[in-house]
């Protein structure tokens, strides 16, 4: 449980290293109130902010194409169909005390597992790695392409199919059956 | 010192050119549609052929009461409008208008990521607009906003993706920096497209179901008044601005021109921009408003397969020439 000696120490933090830290901050209210508020459409909006936050730290560490495609697919996307179903269903204006849910203890020992976990192996992988934020753009979308399209090609194409598959899924699940045939 | 300046100057430029082009685009609308329909619109305010109309228009906005209805979500309802315009302030800074790094707000290395990306926040505005409203048209509308969202903005991706495989970068400057003339046939379609996408992306007629002012009132912006309804207009101007500029950016060349591209750089692009604009102002006057089922079917099953053929095409002819 030794850092390495040469790794830069963490009592003189940078304007940059600051910034990471405030935002990150930001990001974890965020993320706590849109599962803790008891409006419906505000936790979808809470979660626009910490999924926002997100993509701050990702340009923070100058990952710059992972930052825009965070914003793209998960702002402009995911929660843009979230509320679109909120919308559909059900989205009173006000409090809804009944959007409660008995599982909330087993959500929450999951959640800080899960979470546990993530910390623990990325801690572990990348313990004694510093990216250097003041040379070159280490995750410039050529540098991402060329790593991706080289180094992960297998997985990156193991994952496509997956997602080609979960929607034939879909589309099949939601095909209607003809009139009077019962499955 | 001297790169401060810089930049503040750069995002100082881009602000005015954020203030003005929309009133410009508006003022023209008034005069052009006017002028198809056989009449003069505006013609006091300023005295010259009604030059002030937009600016008596603001004032007049800025008089209103503003009012946020009793059951309405106070909070979103007010920000709402704040978060339709921003994202369109925030793209026009990655816009280049000239050739090299000196003629943009800022340098985006992923550009065409950046743009996208940001347009697609704006109609998080409309959203929430429509559901903080308490009103049964409203949230109409900002459904009927979602579903067209959700259908176009596949489309309008990969047109704009078909683009940065051409020129094999995805910054906007390094686009126009490999672009060439025989560009323009080769991507057509995308552009036909990208074009068709983004007005349906900013619910301009015929694709201005979610605001259909005889069915829905005016959609997700029925409840408002005074300077919030004002910029929500204001959104939709410097959306067109927006979308003009970028396709002149990404299929039309930009700042390329006959000649002069490096003293004209900046004409080009203001000079596309404005064909363009005027086309949007003209499908407003000469086509009827789209059904949403003929939207959606529009979307999915005719701009969707174009735009892969496109994308198709770019990819043989990209391994064609090397």
């Amino acid at each position: 449980m030794t850092l390495a000696a040469a790794s830069p120490g963490f009592l003189s933090p940078t304007g940059v290293e600051v910034a990471f830290l405030l935002v990150g901050l930001v990001t974890l209210g965020a993320a706590v109130l849109s599962v803790t508020t008891r409006q419906l459409v505000h936790a979808a909006l809470w979660l626009v902010v910490a999924l926002g936050g997100l993509a701050v730290e990702y340009l923070l560490l100058t990952a710059e194409f992972i930052a825009w495609v965070q914003v793209l697919i998960y702002v402009g996307s995911v929660v843009v169909l979230l509320l679109f179903g909120l919308m559909l269903t059900k989205a009173p204006i006000g409090r809804s005390p009944d959007a409660d849910s008995g599982n909330r203890p087993v959500a929450l020992a999951v959640a800080v597992t899960a979470a546990a976990a993530l910390v623990w192996v990325v801690t572990d992988a990348f313990r004694t790695t510093w990216i250097d934020l003041e040379g070159p753009a280490r995750g410039s979308t050529g540098v991402t392409g060329e790593i991706l399209f080289q180094h992960w090609v297998l997985p990156f194409e193991a994952l496509s199919v997956l997602l080609l598959a979960a929607l034939v899924g879909a589309i099949v699940l939601s095909r209607k059956k003809p009139e009077g045939e019962r499955d | 010192m001297n790169d401060a300046l810089d930049v503040a100057l750069r995002l100082l430029l881009v602000f005015l050119a954020f203030l003005v082009l929309p009133l410009v685009v508006g003022q023209t609308e008034h005069k052009v549609m006017a002028h198809m329909q056989g009449r003069l619109g505006p013609m006091y305010a300023g005295g010259f052929h009604g030059w002030a109309q937009l600016v008596a228009d603001g004032v007049k906005f800025a008089q209103k009461e503003d009012i946020v209805p009793k059951d309405a979500d106070r909070r979103v309802f007010q920000l709402a409008p704040a978060v339709a315009l921003l994202p369109y302030l925030l793209v026009l800074v990655a816009v280049p208008v000239g050739p090299g790094d000196g003629a943009v707000g800022a340098v985006v290395d992923a550009g065409v990521f950046f743009v996208l990306a940001v347009m697609g926040v704006g109609v998080l505005g409309s959203l929430m607009a429509g559901w903080a409203s308490a009103n049964k048209f409203s949230l109409l509308g900002g459904l009927r906003t979602t579903a067209q969202l959700l259908a176009y903005e596949l489309p309008m991706l990969l047109a704009a993706a078909s683009v940065a495989m051409a020129a094999g970068t995805v910054s906007l400057t390094g686009i126009l920096d490999g672009f060439a003339w025989w560009w323009v046939p080769w991507q057509i379609t995308g552009a036909l497209v990208f074009f068709v996408a983004g007005l349906a992306e900013l619910q301009r007629p015929p694709f201005d179901m979610p605001v259909a002012d005889s069915e829905i009132i005016f959609g997700a912006y029925t409840e408002y008044t005074g300077l919030r309804f004002a910029l929500f207009l204001l959104a939709e101007y410097a959306g067109i601005v927006v979308l003009c500029a970028l396709t002149s950016v990404l299929f039309l060349g930009g700042w390329h021109g006959p000649w002069g591209d490096a003293g004209l750089g900046w004409f080009w692009t203001l000079l596309k921009t404005a064909v363009l604009a005027f086309v949007v102002i003209w499908l407003r006057v000469s086509y009827p408003r789209l059904r949403e089922d003929q939207l959606q079917k529009l979307a999915w099953t005719v701009l969707v397969p174009l735009a892969l053929a496109q994308i198709a095409l770019t990819g043989i002819v990209k391994v064609a020439i090397n």
